[in-house]
């Protein structure tokens, strides 16, 4: 694996970017993203609003190298980003390291011993 | 570079205070205390929604109550835009509230209470001392699949940035790093300064979370995309990780999350960011 070209990486990725950069892609997933947070009324919500607004906004421009639906565009890709990549770490967040630390009495059951137990307690414990 | 030793030495530098603390008889005493501290918070309202006040300001309700920062002061953000995604995160907690997924609100609360007393001049001087160790200038001599790898992702965004400022910033494989011009640190910043005190903190966040100004500002002026900064400060673990093999719950995980962050630090410039002419006032001298 090591030994076999491969094509530099940034270029791979924009091949793997262009495919998003459609501003109709953008929306569709930030629309997807919305749906995951509030559920069925995502709809109603102020961001799905405003979202729709600026998209609709920005549609009217035919300019291609327009400045401001560049940026309208590059904002908007940076908000899905922003949605997705929070929804993604906190499923991977819940996945690995949501489970805490185990109890004395769970990692001695572990073993298959027991915490030993003292009628009146320890010394030190009040 | 000093990505990866600085988090190494966060990782080890918290196990040794927390063992520190924990004698053996107050074991079950600070296990207690701990997980005091981070009890979590429930949820405690059902809808959230913004209004804008007499100075043009808004704020984020939750339920009937308005939201406040940490220091205590009223919560306000000058345009709707931010409002909105600052309620969208809000809207986004389930059953807890988890304030390490609502980036934009921590951004929010650093400008509003700013608890280190930061000054912008302050901030402009810490960006431009992290010009020296700046990722990107920041090469290694083997092994040779990397320093290809290095030539072809960073020359390019250092020349585009050498020419969008009319700096020289250069790169270097030695261990002291690219001499930087004072030439190129006026240049900065004089840019810097005509950013304000809003968008500098949302550029220093994303300047510490990617250990580079060049991709930070690369990012900042969209010529590059969340995805592809925070693809070129994790280079060398792409690298490692194309040869040796993905591990999810580490390297994506680290991925997401500086997606995640990097992604809001860039929003917030963006919204606080008065106009966009502004920051193209160097390249029309």
């Amino acid at each position: 694996m090591p030994g076999s070209r491969r094509a530099p990486l940034q270029s791979q990725h924009r091949s793997r970017m262009a495919a998003l950069s459609s501003p109709l892609r953008v929306c569709r997933g930030i629309l997807k993203e919305l749906r995951a947070i509030q559920g069925p009324s995502y709809k109603k919500s102020l961001a799905y609003n405003y979202v729709m607004d600026q998209f609709r906004k920005n549609k009217v421009t035919g300019e291609r190298y327009c400045r401001a639906k560049q940026e309208a565009h590059h904002a908007s890709h940076t908000y899905l980003c922003l949605l997705a990549s929070t929804r993604n770490h906190l499923v991977l967040h819940n996945l690995y390291h949501g489970k805490g630390e185990r109890s004395p009495e769970e990692v001695a059951s572990l073993v298959g011993l027991r915490l030993p137990t003292q009628p009146g307690g320890k010394g030190w414990e009040k | 570079m000093l990505r990866c030793i600085v988090r190494l030495q966060s990782k080890v530098g918290n196990a040794f205070s927390l063992s520190k603390v924990c004698l053996r008889n107050q074991h079950y005493e600070c296990v207690a205390r701990y997980s005091a501290a981070t009890a979590e918070r429930k949820r405690f309202y059902q809808d959230v929604s913004i209004s804008q006040s007499e100075g043009g300001l808004y704020e984020i309700n939750l339920d009937q109550r308005k939201l406040k920062t940490p220091g205590g002061k009223l919560f306000t953000v000058p345009n709707e835009a931010l409002a909105i995604a600052v309620a969208t995160e809000w809207d986004a907690q389930r059953d807890t509230l988890k304030f390490y997924t609502m980036h934009l609100t921590t951004l929010c609360n650093t400008a509003l209470d700013n608890p280190t007393q930061r000054s912008k001049e302050q901030m402009i001087t810490a960006a431009l001392k992290f010009l020296e160790t700046d990722t990107i200038c920041y090469r290694v001599d083997e092994p040779h699949g990397l320093v290809e790898l290095q030539k072809n992702e960073w020359d390019p965004v250092l020349q585009w940035i050498e020419k969008r400022y009319n700096v020289t910033i250069g790169s270097s494989a030695s261990i002291l790093g690219p001499e930087i011009p004072e030439a190129t640190k006026d240049n900065l910043r004089q840019h810097l300064k005509s950013y304000n005190f809003w968008s500098l903190t949302g550029l220093e966040y994303v300047i510490t979370q990617l250990k580079s100004i060049v991709l930070s500002l690369g990012m900042i002026d969209r010529h590059l995309s969340v995805e592809q900064a925070v693809l070129l400060s994790r280079l060398e673990e792409e690298y490692q990780i194309r040869r040796w093999g993905n591990v999810e719950w580490a390297h994506d995980y680290d991925m997401y999350e500086l997606r995640a962050r990097t992604a809001a630090g860039a929003l917030f410039v963006h919204l606080t960011s008065e106009s966009s002419t502004v920051k193209h006032k160097l390249l029309q001298d």
